[in-house]
């Protein structure tokens, strides 16, 4: 099957080209709260890209009935209602990864991501280019999120995915010479990183544009 | 399918795939727009308000649905949490066996002036887990400690939290910050209440009472396991200080017996 130029767009173009994150600059708040350790980052991206998913296919159902002027409370209402079903399933199927989700399941209903797609793609395309473009947006969400983390993780803590990655012998308390960068765990730094890979994204596509 | 435009300026319809660039009636161009479907005005108040209603009644409806029927096992699930918390709190590994069957073993669950006392016989020592609530940084803060039978020394503890800042925060959870309080004792010499402070490096406690390490960069939630260890213990306070002679099951009993 053929995919035509438009849902391959839907799909792709979020990964890099139309980042939501480093072109739209949308969902930063979640981006500093999840992204000291790699694993919440993680856990965060993949919540994301299936909530941002299902509400886009949702919407896109309905979207020819939904009244003008009350769309956005209905595309909150669809993507909250989801956020809590997806909740309670968890708490009562897979109670631990409930337990490290609380947090993100209420940063999730409030991603500006989610509303932007809603608004901008699913009210005005059918089902099968909404569910890409959901997966597209959180897949390009999430992949920022685990860059900044994997940085922060590993500078910040010395550890990935909570394993010990820099030797202990490395440390300055064991007679080494390094220092873990406490600067890596404050807040500020996702955005001097989210920053950086700003400015790396710019520079690369500036020039394939010309 | 093929669909209906109408020329804005004479009215003429066309039928086809797309609209043609030129109205063969009239001679304009760009001027066809497609036929408004014969639907329902999807603007109008009346249908907003009935579509209103109907959204929240379905979701109303779905979402209780779905809350009643999944409640038991949700309550069964922190049941659960609640026992291994115990049990991590008085240092049973529960990784390898049912962790409801070892809590059944060796826990049980005594009163003491309405609030809830643990009371566990593990390898034939007998220890006391007191509930434990207070305040993070973001969110609510819990966590269990387990004495000795002379309600004195720690012998385990465990925290939980809502949402502290992981790598921060949330660090009381670890390993590393727990076992600082093992061996430590929570009443001065002269078996008086005074709980165990945590604080930054470098500071002293007062007189009288044992001190663990605050998380570096965690501040508010360090302060928040202080505060949360000096109320929660505080609301003991009347167990804690008295010891009778044949233990602490026979204070527990005692306080049956009154109610």
């Amino acid at each position: 099957m053929a995919l035509s130029k438009k849902t391959k767009e839907a799909f792709l173009g979020p990964l890099n080209i139309n980042n939501p994150v480093l072109v739209q600059i949308l969902g930063i708040c979640s981006a500093l709260a999840v992204t000291v350790q790699l694993k919440p980052a993680l856990v965060m991206g993949i919540s994301v890209t299936i909530i941002v998913a299902l509400s886009n296919v949702v919407v896109s159902l309905i979207r020819n009935s939904i009244p003008a002027r009350i769309r956005i409370i209905i595309q909150l209402v669809v993507v909250a209602a989801l956020v809590t079903i997806v909740s309670e399933v968890l708490k009562a199927f897979a109670y631990d990864v409930a337990m490290q989700l609380s947090v993100y399941l209420g940063l999730i209903i409030t991603n500006c991501i989610l509303m932007g797609r809603l608004e901008a793609f699913a009210m005005s395309n059918n089902v099968f280019d909404s569910l890409l473009d959901g997966l597209g947006n959180g897949f390009g969400y999430a992949w920022i999120l685990v860059v900044v983390a994997f940085v922060r993780e590993l500078f910040g803590a010395g550890t990935l995915l909570g394993y010990q990655i820099i030797p202990q012998s490395w440390y300055v308390a064991n007679g080494g010479f390094y220092e873990n960068c406490g600067m890596m765990l404050m807040p500020a730094m996702a955005l001097i990183l989210v920053g950086c890979i700003i400015w790396a994204h710019r520079a690369i596509n500036d020039k394939e544009a010309k | 399918m093929a669909k209906k435009y109408i020329c804005k300026v004479c009215g003429y319809v066309h039928t086809g795939d797309k609209a043609p660039a030129v109205c063969p009636q009239c001679q304009q161009t760009n001027c066809f727009e497609p036929e408004k479907s014969k639907g329902l005005d999807t603007n109008s108040n009346v249908y907003t308000i009935i579509y209103a209603t109907i959204v929240v009644v379905i979701v109303a409806v779905l979402l209780a649905v779905i809350s009643q029927v999944l409640s038991p096992r949700q309550e069964a699930n922190k049941r659960l949490d609640v026992q291994k918390q115990i049990l991590t709190a008085l240092n049973v590994d529960y990784s390898q066996a049912d962790p409801a069957a070892l809590y059944d073993e060796y826990v049980k669950e005594e009163e003491w002036d309405g609030k809830p006392v643990f009371y566990a016989t593990i390898d034939n020592t007998n220890y006391t887990v007191l509930p434990l609530k207070g305040q993070g940084l973001w969110g609510g803060i819990w966590g269990y400690i387990a004495l000795e039978d002379d309600l004195n020394t720690v012998y385990g503890i465990n925290f939980g939290h809502e949402s502290e800042t992981p790598g921060l925060g949330a660090e009381i959870v670890t390993e590393k910050f727990r076992s600082q309080f093992f061996g430590k004792h929570i009443k001065d010499g002269e078996g008086n209440l005074r709980s165990i402070a945590v604080l930054k490096e470098g500071k002293r406690a007062d007189e009288g009472q044992e001190q663990v390490d605050a998380v570096s960069g965690a501040t508010i939630t360090s302060t928040g396991v202080n505060d949360m260890l000096l109320n929660s213990l505080d609301e003991y306070k009347d167990f804690l200080e008295q010891i009778p002679a044949a233990g602490v099951e026979e204070l527990l009993n005692d306080n049956e017996e009154e109610d």
